[in-house]
């Protein structure tokens, strides 16, 4: 459970973190998502007390995470940056951070196979590659046995089979009753494990939401229907729960709240001919993208090199 | 250990957590495995053991080929066994403070720094820990390197005046007092290492206090660097370990005083800096 209350921070003029209000739940995945510098990293940085909020607050299973008597067994926590010596190697990283917890040697090395990382404990890490890197990183976040699990963009580097790794462990995690916090910028990503979003941008909450929830908001059970007769079209497709639109003078109807099947079995029941019948499934890119196009803080631009030759 | 039987005896539905707790004891236990963990640990401490033992034989067998040839440099006149056993004190006290930089610096260069901070986020646990993990351990290598350096030291410069046995007054003394200001070296490294957050950092400023400044003093008039002089880190170090002391110079004690307050004064700011900033 993590519960962040108007949390900010600030970084001179810059606001990284501009009032977030969140409730991380237990025993689902949440996933964290946003644009690049959105300020995932500086709300999970936050959470664990490496940075102090400029305002607000964040607490974990009750307690801000410095209170508690021993933090790894209530967040286990993968960040995006390195935080791996390069000198020292995989079994001694977990090792020396197991010691200040009083965390027996067995279960160093059971992360060590949970992670993958049997045949290289003994080699250094510096000579890892970026996917044994973040195994390294998973291996040292679920050292605790924690009831919470933080990690920032962890499919970063995985190749195809650790990804798979990743999705199944975060469910089992998750099935196991614990909170599960993830961050990503890839939506695409984010819909094959959560259930729960926390969509931020510029440092704002932009929704707190299901990935069923975002779809229907975004129009996702639309269908856009072409007909003889919109006007009578319009009128037997009529009731609770249905919303029609569409031009006068078009023949086009865009309906929510009614299947494709539904719209058709109808308009044959009344004799109307129908010329087009499709339902417009959005993506969850699709209403990802929407959300946060006005909150992206880097913006590609094709016509770099006019702009170039341009006088200032 | 009798509250874990306590606790696993009692049934429960749910499997009982392991009670994992963060303890001073734990956290220093942790520093240590870290230590030694790392290849540059043992490299550099052998390098601060080899200059200190080397540096004072060569220095006794200069004396000694002076004295036999007579033609003697002035620097080395006055000399004791003490004072050419100890030469290698300068050299050791680099590779000695350049580590201490290293054990905490170096984690904020890898980035190992997040790791420990999240594992103890009250932090300061850490900054203790560090320094005297490793200010004892530079404590016992310069204290052997000191009596090594001696002994052989000694043995060279035996039957010239510089002559002198562990029973001489005051030699004892001396090197323990060599050992204990390479062990605060060590400190004030792993201190200046955590107040800059920067290995290059900490070692230029290092080097600058132990060698450089004492230096730039001597461009004062003179007045001024009587008054000023004894008290430099350098200097006030110097005392606690020298044989003989002029006018000027601090005691043994007094020294050791000041040295102190110098080692509290860089951890105090880097506890202040450890406790206030974002990592």
């Amino acid at each position: 459970m993590i519960d962040a209350r108007k949390l900010t921070k600030r970084y001179g003029e810059k606001t990284a973190v501009d009032g977030l209000d969140f409730v991380v739940r237990p025993g689902t995945v949440t996933g964290f998502l946003g644009p690049n510098g959105a300020g995932k990293s500086t709300t999970m940085r936050m959470i664990v007390g490496l940075d102090a909020p400029s305002d607000g607050s964040v607490t974990v299973n009750g307690h801000h995470y410095a209170r508690h008597q021993a933090p790894l067994q209530e967040v286990g926590t993968l960040l995006e940056a390195k935080s791996v010596h390069p000198g020292r190697s995989a079994y001694n990283h977990l090792r020396a951070l197991a010691l200040t917890h009083g965390i027996p040697r067995r279960r160093v090395d059971e992360v060590i196979d949970l992670a993958g990382l049997a045949s290289v404990a003994k080699q250094r890490a510096g000579a890892f590659s970026l996917g044994m890197g973040q195994r390294l990183g998973i291996a040292a976040a679920l050292l605790g046995d924690p009831q919470t699990v933080m990690l920032d963009e962890p499919v970063n580097g995985l190749d195809p089979e650790g990804v798979l790794w990743i999705r199944n462990l975060l469910k089992t995690l998750a099935d196991e009753g614990r909170t599960v916090f993830v961050s990503s910028h890839l939506m695409s990503e984010m819909a094959l494990v959560a259930d729960h979003l926390i969509i931020v941008g510029r440092g704002r909450l932009l929704a707190d939401t299901t990935v069923a929830d975002l779809i229907r908001e975004a129009g996702g059970d639309m269908v856009k229907v072409a007909s003889q007769d919109p006007a009578r079209l319009r009128d037997v497709l009529a009731g609770p729960g249905v919303d029609v639109t569409g031009r006068i003078g078009s023949e086009e109807l865009q309906v929510t709240g009614l299947t494709a099947r539904e719209i058709g079995l109808k308009a044959a029941e009344h004799g109307i001919a129908l010329f087009e019948l499709s339902a417009r499934t959005v993506s969850l890119e699709e209403a990802f993208m929407d959300l946060t196009k006005d909150a992206v803080e880097y913006h590609g631009t094709t016509s770099g090199i006019e702009t170039l030759g341009r006088p200032a | 250990m009798s509250t874990l039987t306590a606790t696993a005896e009692e049934p429960r539905t749910t499997p009982a957590r392991p009670a994992y707790r963060v303890t001073g004891r734990r956290v220093l236990s942790s520093e240590w495995a870290k230590l030694w963990s790392l290849r540059s640990t043992w490299i550099t401490l052998g390098l601060g053991l080899l200059f200190l033992v080397a540096f004072g034989l060569i220095a006794a067998s200069r004396y000694k080929s002076g004295i036999h040839t007579g033609r003697m440099d002035r620097d080395f006149a006055a000399s004791t066994a003490v004072s050419l056993s100890l030469f290698g004190t300068n050299f050791a006290q680099l590779a000695l403070g350049v580590l201490g930089v290293l054990v905490t610096a170096g984690e904020y260069s890898t980035g190992m720094i997040r790791s420990t901070l999240a594992a103890v986020p009250r932090r300061l646990p850490v900054l203790w820990s560090k320094a005297a993990v490793f200010g004892l351990v530079a404590l016992a290598v310069g204290t052997v390197g000191a009596f090594v350096a001696f002994v052989f030291g000694s043995g060279i410069v035996s039957g010239t005046p510089a002559a002198m046995g562990l029973s001489h007054a005051g030699v004892v003394r001396s090197l323990l007092g060599a050992g204990l200001y390479l062990g605060l070296v060590g400190v004030i490294g792993c201190a200046l290492g955590a107040l800059l957050r920067s290995v290059a950092g900490g070692i230029s400023v290092l080097v600058a206090v132990l060698m450089l400044i004492p230096g730039l003093i001597s461009l004062l008039p003179s007045s001024w660097q009587d008054h000023i002089s004894p008290y430099l880190p350098s200097n006030a170090g110097e005392s606690m370990f020298a044989l003989t002391h002029d006018a000027t110079a601090l005691s043994p004690g007094a020294g050791l005083l000041v040295f102190l307050g110098w080692t509290a004064l860089a951890l105090g700011g880097a506890a202040y800096r450890l406790a206030r900033t974002d990592a």
